[in-house]
């Protein structure tokens, strides 16, 4: 007589909300005025643009060799993936209480509508300066685009990650979200953004490689130079395990924490 | 059918954990109107809140065998940055209907005219329950959930959502919160009290009124 919901239809009333829910997003954050959604890529474009002009002009000190310009690109386009997803799911629920009411929006859609789009927003960024600057000749096009393609992917499943983690765990504490700022500021320098492991004395790569950030970086420049030019260190094997228990973790907090959330 | 199975909801406080419902029991058949009555602070919002699914029990079974509509007239439900068009839009996409349908609906009803297109937070609290009410009736559910409805905007508006609600859709069944008999005596087939977390319920509805006027002055 009564009949439970087939996963089928689950996942198709899912994925209705977390899309109703993205477009909710892109609403409330960019707004129909001036160029609207296409914010969405342009913020974080202007902050890889803006570091990019900066390593540019203090070119003479970043001691390599390396072509500066695909070096910050690449660089910077990592750090917005597991920095921006984060940084938008921490206390996300609060602002988004009210829509609760509706049976169907839970806490995971909540967290994956914002993840999804930050994944977007920088994802969108990184591709289209890599094409002007191609196209302008400023950097050489990625030596295996391959390589890149699936570092800069594990990037993204290490910000969902940390991000579901983080996001629900904001909401079992609220020093989350007061700790997480000093710790990104301070996991940019670390995150292998702004060095090659290969340069660093042998006791700080073993450290730094503690890092699963690192892991992915190192892979997308492998990929955009090539291991004739540069040599990476990165373990993907120990990216995976890393990513991994965070999303097991990140959804047995939020599973947690869904549970206990009640609208205003 | 919504069946309500020995749901029982504590939230925590501050002197530790406190039972708001009590292995409460409620069967809703189809097109069946009940009605719950119960003093503030008896636990009616709450098995509202439950029966919708905005919180979940902790512990007991619900059943929805039909549709069951989000607790009505919260002008809560909304995004005050949206304007009124984009609400509808956002809460079509959720329950899987085609806003462009109601576009039409929503303006007539709400009567918001061109502030329709405006932010709701620039609204008055009499604008925001017309938008509240014309987008609750915009999607069609088998149950409505009815959480005090009494004070939306003016009387003549009020006349316009009781017919809408009540005469237009009388053959959905409806779950009707309120501490006021007159209310639900007008509107329901069965009653039930909920007093200090218990829920009594009552074939005839003039024992569930007895029943609660003893609790009230006895």
């Amino acid at each position: 007589m009564i009949k439970k919901p087939s996963l089928r239809n689950s996942v198709k009333i899912q994925l209705r909300v977390i899309g109703a829910l993205l477009m909710r997003e892109i609403l409330t954050r960019f707004g129909r005025h001036n160029i609207g959604f296409l914010w969405l890529f342009v913020e974080p474009m202007m902050f890889t643009l803006g570091v990019t002009g900066l390593w540019m002009m203090a070119d003479a000190n970043h001691g390599s060799s390396l072509p500066i310009t695909a070096f910050a690109l690449t660089g910077y386009s990592s750090v917005l993936v597991w920095r921006n997803t984060v940084s938008r799911t921490i206390e996300a629920i609060e602002p988004n209480l009210s829509l609760m009411y509706h049976r169907n929006v839970r806490v995971i859609d909540i967290f994956a509508a914002r993840i999804v789009l930050e994944i977007v927003g920088a994802g969108m960024s990184f591709v289209i300066l890599t094409i002007i600057f191609l196209y302008f000749g400023m950097i050489d096009p990625p030596n295996d685009i391959l390589k890149v393609i699936f570092g800069w992917t594990m990037l993204a499943w290490l910000g969902a990650s940390l991000a579901l983690f983080l996001g629900a765990l904001s909401e079992v504490s609220e020093l989350v979200e007061k700790i997480w700022h000093p710790i990104s500021y301070l996991l940019f320098p670390l995150s292998g953004a702004a060095f090659m492991v290969e340069w660093l004395p042998v006791e700080a790569q073993k450290a730094v490689l503690y890092l699963p950030m690192v892991h992915g970086t190192e892979m997308i420049r492998d990929g955009f130079f090539g291991a004739g030019v540069i040599h990476p260190h990165y373990d993907i094997g120990y990216m995976v395990f890393c990513c991994m228990v965070l999303t097991v973790l990140g959804f047995a907090v939020e599973r947690h924490i869904s549970r206990k959330v009640e609208p205003e | 059918m919504i069946k309500l199975e020995d749901i029982v909801k504590k939230y925590h406080t501050r002197e530790g954990s406190r039972v708001v419902l009590d292995h409460v029991n409620l069967e809703v058949k189809a097109g069946e109107k009940v009605g719950i009555l119960g003093r503030n602070g008896a636990g009616k919002s709450t098995m509202i809140r439950l029966m919708s699914g905005a919180e979940l029990p902790t512990s007991g079974h619900i059943y929805r065998g039909m549709s069951l509509s989000w607790p009505l007239a919260f002008g809560g439900a909304f995004q005050g940055s949206l304007t009124g068009i984009d609400n509808l839009r956002f809460i079509s996409r959720i329950y899987g209907a085609d806003y462009r349908d109601k576009i039409a609906f929503v303006e007539e009803f709400s009567e918001l005219g061109a502030y329709l297109r405006e932010p709701v937070k620039k609204y008055s609290s009499g604008m925001r329950a017309r938008l509240a009410f014309a987008i609750s009736m915009s999607i069609e559910f088998d149950c409505f959930l009815i959480d005090e409805i009494v004070a939306v905007g003016d009387r003549r508006f009020h006349e316009k959502c009781n017919r809408e609600l009540f005469e237009k859709r009388r053959d959905r069944a409806m779950i009707l919160v309120s501490h006021d008999p007159g209310y639900v005596r007008e509107h329901c087939d069965h009653a039930a009290v909920l007093i200090a977390g218990k829920l009594y319920s009552f074939d005839h509805i003039d024992e569930a009124f007895a029943f609660y006027d003893e609790s009230i002055h006895g």
